[in-house]
């Protein structure tokens, strides 16, 4: 009974097994393992990958998240299903070598020789000759011939004939199995440096990511992996002057600790730059301290250059604020106060502004060079007939391709500090400020550049320089415009000046008083509108045929009444009165400008940098791969493999050779794997020589 | 009993006998100028650069035995090179005053004059194509060499201006997608020209040459709206000198796979029923296929394994998945399964060459489009 099931079992389970087997090790299996392979890749391309999972949520909403997050589809090169898949691209792999090298193998040592006359009339390649030479005669010249042309040749006597099998480029059948095997190899390397030896750890030691922030000394031992570790790649940041001796290997939910064997001291971080503004050298001076042996070294490490020790490699990746000292003074954005007052900040820590506010440094940069050219040269400029253009045009492309490698429109335009202010729910905008004033259209203005996501570019405020080269004046008349006291001196200096001094005019000089202190109003605003927006609001009330008219006289009066209102404010801090000249006006012109757009600013303050000590941090990549020898021998593989079955063609000759009367009788054939056309041309060649008298 | 039998038989004379001394004395030359250079300027460069260029001279040489015209484009090249660079006389200045150097040999002169011999090639290949004229055919064949001398002169020329700008500046114009973009025209049509005189016909130049003139107008427009053509300095990723030998080696690849699929383009016509009479037998057509993708494959192989070489220098990792070489990865896998089926199945006709031209879909997308439309490491080719 038992025998008997277990014949059955055998019986049925042995084709299914079979199956299988010819199905995994089966070409059209490999095929559509490749191209699903290709197309799962395609994905993780256009999904961005390993992104923090806030952005997701952000991107598909709640319910397609979840979705995609079940199938892998943030980290796919990680997932499953696709580890699977790379699973059975070894499988099927290895059973094609494991099927066909041995075959091959006997193949390429075999010559084939148990061909009849017969067999060989049916193939495709022949051709058939008779020679005045006996059998044995015509045979070895065959031979001779074919080893000319590159053919290793044996000559077999059979019943009926002799036959001369020769065969040439055999190695071919290397390539094949290179080929193969090299897949295998880079695969298992590739899986020696995966997140497999960590994921291990985390299932069998339970290693678990650390979720919190904090110093990475105070991280308990369950978040770190030991010296033991056979493959991570972590991030260390490393301030100049500053140690570490842990590298930070990010998870999909928190980071892990990897501890080094030996600790790195950042002495320096260089950074040099072209004079395009575009980065040359980025290079850190670190002192190496090895905990077994004790010994420190110093080394550089650069981009492309990096630092092997203990089998760890240390990469140059990239660089940051390493908390750079600032001291800024703040300016009150909103209200009529105006007093000034002083801020000391770090990079990377968060400064509070008030019980509202909290302003988090995110970055300094001690230089920015931007492109500040006013307009393209390659404008065709105005009045420029069409042929003079195109002349001007061509004469632009001809010559050489460094014309403008040492361009003047590239400008360092100073130092610049980042800044986020966080207000009590959670909100925050991001500005950025440069130090000093830009000269931008001709104008010299501080830029203060604001958003309310990481996503969207900076839009600009542009605060007009004063005589001292600072924002006072403008900070002066931006509180004065919300203080009423000084809005009702500024209205009455105005109609003043605008009215000539008599008794009558009295009561045409009150109205106008009132009609500028009105105009101020507006452009101040209240919560609805402010600026040049409340003003066309306002304007839109009068009736359409007086509009361009009320606007003409609006604007005269609300600019001579800010005129004004910037010399009350300078009088009450005890300054004369600026001159009334163009280039006041041009101030003035842009200071409404800039009141208008502060209206849109969003923040309590605005922080001028007066001061910084900057701080460096060099970002480096710690790895350790085993996995790397393996891949590269797979790659040399591969390479071998590649070229040996493109290049090297393997065919086979026969020629059998009977003795006719007067003579012997050959019959050749020839045969490839692979029908090219040069098969055909060396046919051609051979069919013509080997028949030709000695 | 046949004509051939009364010839007699003689041994084909080796490899080395057939050689004429035009061969040696070009391979002379080639010795001759890596030692000269050796001697020169050996003091600046290290053991690898040595060994470089003196395994250069055996290899051109190689080279020019086995494809003969490179016996006379390379000293062309280089003597138009060597003689641009002594109009420069060290100074960019010259390439305004100089007529010569204005008007044809500095960089940005040489490379408009290789677009309008491309452009004035694909007219004549195709009026020849129509009218069924050799001759229209070969002035075709003239002016794509005539572009390549340009084209190569170009590039050289161009290396040499970029250390005009300064010393730490200088570096091999293949950095970014300006310059890529004449090597692709250049490669692609080295290749042709190859396959032109190995397969004895020009009926396939009309269609090849579509492709690198729209290479060569893609490439005008980044230069006039652009202003691409300016030499810029490398970013420290990319100094180094894997990219020397990477990125070739990629062009190579993406050459021969747009060839490929501008022959499959051709194949789908006369397999149609097309230009039946104008166009070269299917046989041929799907040869030239098969040889040029499989050479493209071999060195989109190497290609992609010194760039994983370069990765692991300079970011840390031989593989990161980053959208270029997971495209990279994509590429390779679309033109394994076409050579598998090639090969194993014996794939031929109508499918192969559909397969060929979506093969270079993918692999324009994994050239230019990676770039364009997904971030990642590689975004030094962006537009």
């Amino acid at each position: 009974m038992s025998t008997s099931t277990t014949g059955i079992t055998l019986q049925t389970r042995r084709p299914a097994f079979n199956e299988a087997f010819e199905l995994l090790s089966s070409m059209r299996f490999a095929i559509a393992l490749l191209m699903m392979i290709a197309i799962s890749a395609v994905i993780g391309t256009i999904m961005q990958q390993n992104q923090p999972m806030s952005n997701y949520i952000n991107q598909f909403g709640p319910f397609w998240f979840d979705v995609f997050n079940k199938v892998g589809l943030y980290a796919v090169y990680s997932a499953w299903w696709f580890l699977l898949m790379m699973a059975f691209l070894v499988t099927s792999t290895s059973l094609c070598i494991v099927r066909n090298a041995p075959k091959m193998m006997k193949d390429m040592r075999s010559w084939r020789d148990n061909v009849r006359e017969q067999s060989l009339r049916n193939f495709h390649h022949k051709t058939e000759w008779t020679a005045p030479l006996d059998r044995a005669a015509l045979a070895q010249q065959t031979a001779t011939r074919l080893t000319h042309a590159g053919y290793q040749t044996k000559i077999v006597e059979k019943d009926g004939g002799t036959l001369v099998a020769a065969k040439r480029g055999a190695a071919n059948k290397f390539g094949y199995i290179f080929a193969h095997s090299a897949i295998v190899v880079i695969c298992v390397g590739g899986l020696l440096d995966s997140d497999m030896p960590i994921r291990v750890q985390e299932w069998v030691l339970g290693k678990e990511p650390f979720k919190g922030s904090g110093v990475i000394a105070d991280i308990p031992a369950k978040h770190r992996l030991g010296l033991g570790n056979p493959t991570f790649r972590g991030n260390a940041m490393i301030p100049e002057g500053q140690a570490s001796d842990t590298a930070v290997i990010p998870r999909a939910d928190g980071v892990l600790i990897q501890q080094l064997p030996f600790t790195i001291q950042l002495k320096q971080f260089h950074i040099e730059f072209y004079s395009t503004g575009a980065p040359k050298l980025f290079a850190s001076d670190v002192i190496v301290r090895d905990h077994e042996t004790g010994k420190t070294f110093p080394a550089t490490i650069e981009v492309n250059k990096p630092l092997i020790h203990k089998g760890l490699a240390v990469y140059q990746s990239s660089f940051e604020d390493g908390g750079s000292k600032l001291k800024l003074t703040g300016f009150p954005m909103t209200g009529p106060g105006s007093a000034k007052f002083a801020m000391d900040g770090e990079v990377g820590q968060s400064t509070r502004l008030d019980d509202a506010y909290t302003v988090e440094w995110s970055d300094f940069r001690p230089f920015n060079v931007e492109n500040l050219a006013s307009q393209d040269p390659r404008d065709v400029k105005k009045g420029e007939s069409l042929d003079n253009a195109f002349a001007r045009g061509l004469s632009d492309q001809l010559g050489s391709a460094a014309k403008n490698a040492n361009s003047k429109d590239l400008k360092n335009v100073g130092p610049s500090v980042q800044y986020r202010l966080r207000d009590q729910t959670g909100q925050a905008r991001e500005y950025q400020n440069y130090m000093q004033p830009v000269t931008v259209e001709g104008n010299s203005v501080f830029l203060s550049g604001v958003r309310a996501t990481p996503a969207e570019p900076f839009s600009y405020l542009r605060i007009p320089a004063d005589d001292e080269y600072s924002v006072r004046d403008w900070m002066r008349l931006r509180a004065a415009l919300h203080d009423p006291a000084l809005r009702q001196q500024a209205a009455q200096a105005y109609a003043r000046r605008a009215m000539p001094q008599s008794t009558q005019a009295e009561a045409m000089e009150s109205q106008l008083a009132l009609s500028a202190l009105k105009s101020l109003e507006i452009f101040g605003g209240n919560k609805d509108a402010a600026g040049f927006v409340a003003v066309s609001r306002f304007l839109e009330k009068v009736p359409q045929a007086e509009q361009e008219k009320a606007a003409d006289i609006f604007m005269k009066i609300l600019n001579g009444t800010l005129w004004e209102l910037w010399q009350v404010a300078r009088a009450k801090d005890g300054l004369a009165p600026a001159k009334a000249d163009e280039a006041h006006a041009r101030f003035l012109q842009l200071a409404t400008n800039a009141l208008s757009d502060s209206f849109f600013y969003g923040a309590p303050v605005y922080l001028q940098l007066d001061e910084f000590t900057q701080v460096k941090a060099s970002v480096f990549q710690v790895t350790r791969s085993p996995g790397k020898a393996v891949v590269y021998v797979g790659c040399a593989l591969l390479v071998l493999g590649v070229f040996a079955m493109f290049y090297i063609r393997e065919r086979r000759l026969w020629v059998w050779v009977r003795d006719e009367a007067g003579g012997a009788h050959a019959l050749m054939a020839m045969s490839t794997q692979r029908k090219t056309m040069d098969f055909d041309n060396e046919f051609a060649d051979l069919k013509e020589k080997l028949p030709q008298t000695a | 009993m046949d004509i051939t039998q009364h010839r007699t038989y003689t041994e084909a004379p080796g490899y080395f006998r057939r050689l004429g001394i035009f061969d040696w004395l070009y391979a002379a030359a080639l010795l001759a100028a890596a030692l000269f250079a050796l001697n020169q300027y050996g003091a600046y460069m290290d053991v690898y650069e040595k060994a470089i260029l003196v395994l250069s001279a055996p290899t051109f040489a190689a080279l020019g035995w086995h494809w003969k015209p490179l016996r006379w484009l390379m000293p062309a090249v280089a003597l138009l090179a060597l003689g641009a660079i002594s109009l420069y006389g060290g100074s960019l200045e010259a390439a305004n005053t100089r007529f010569w150097l204005r008007y044809m040999l500095s960089s940005q002169s040489a490379i408009l004059w290789m677009s309008v011999c491309f452009f004035l090639s694909t007219l004549f290949y195709w009026i020849g194509f129509l009218s069924r004229s050799q001759a229209g055919a070969s002035i075709g064949s003239s002016l794509c060499w005539a572009a390549l001398v340009l084209g190569w002169t170009a590039m050289m020329v161009r290396w040499y201006e970029s250390y005009l700008i300064g010393a730490d500046v200088g570096h091999i114009p293949i950095s970014n997608l300006y310059e890529v973009f004449i090597l692709f025209a250049l490669i692609t049509a080295m290749f042709y020209l190859y396959y032109e005189e190995r397969y004895a016909t020009r009926q396939l130049g009309p269609f090849v040459m579509l492709i690198i003139s729209a290479a060569v107008g893609f490439l005008l427009w980044y230069t006039v709206s652009r202003g691409a053509a300016e030499i810029q300095p490398l970013v420290p990723a990319l100094q180094s000198w894997w990219m020397k030998i990477h990125v070739p080696a990629n062009f190579i690849g993406y050459g021969t796979f747009a060839l490929a699929s501008m022959v499959a383009c051709a194949y789908l016509l006369k397999s149609h029923g097309y230009l039946v009479d104008r166009l070269p037998s299917l046989e041929l057509l799907d040869d030239v296929m098969y040889k040029a993708i499989s050479a493209g494959f071999a060195f989109f192989t190497i290609a992609t394994i010194l760039g994983a070489l370069w990765a692991a220098e300079a970011w840390g990792g031989y593989w990161s998945w980053d959208p270029k070489e997971t495209w990279a990865l994509i590429v390779w896998l679309n033109y394994a399964a076409w050579l598998h089926m090639r090969l194993m199945s014996g794939l031929r006709g109508r499918v192969a060459a559909w397969w060929a031209i979506v093969g270079l879909l993918v692999t324009s997308f994994a050239f230019m489009g990676v770039n364009m439309f997904l971030s990642g490491l590689h975004s030094y080719g962006k537009f």
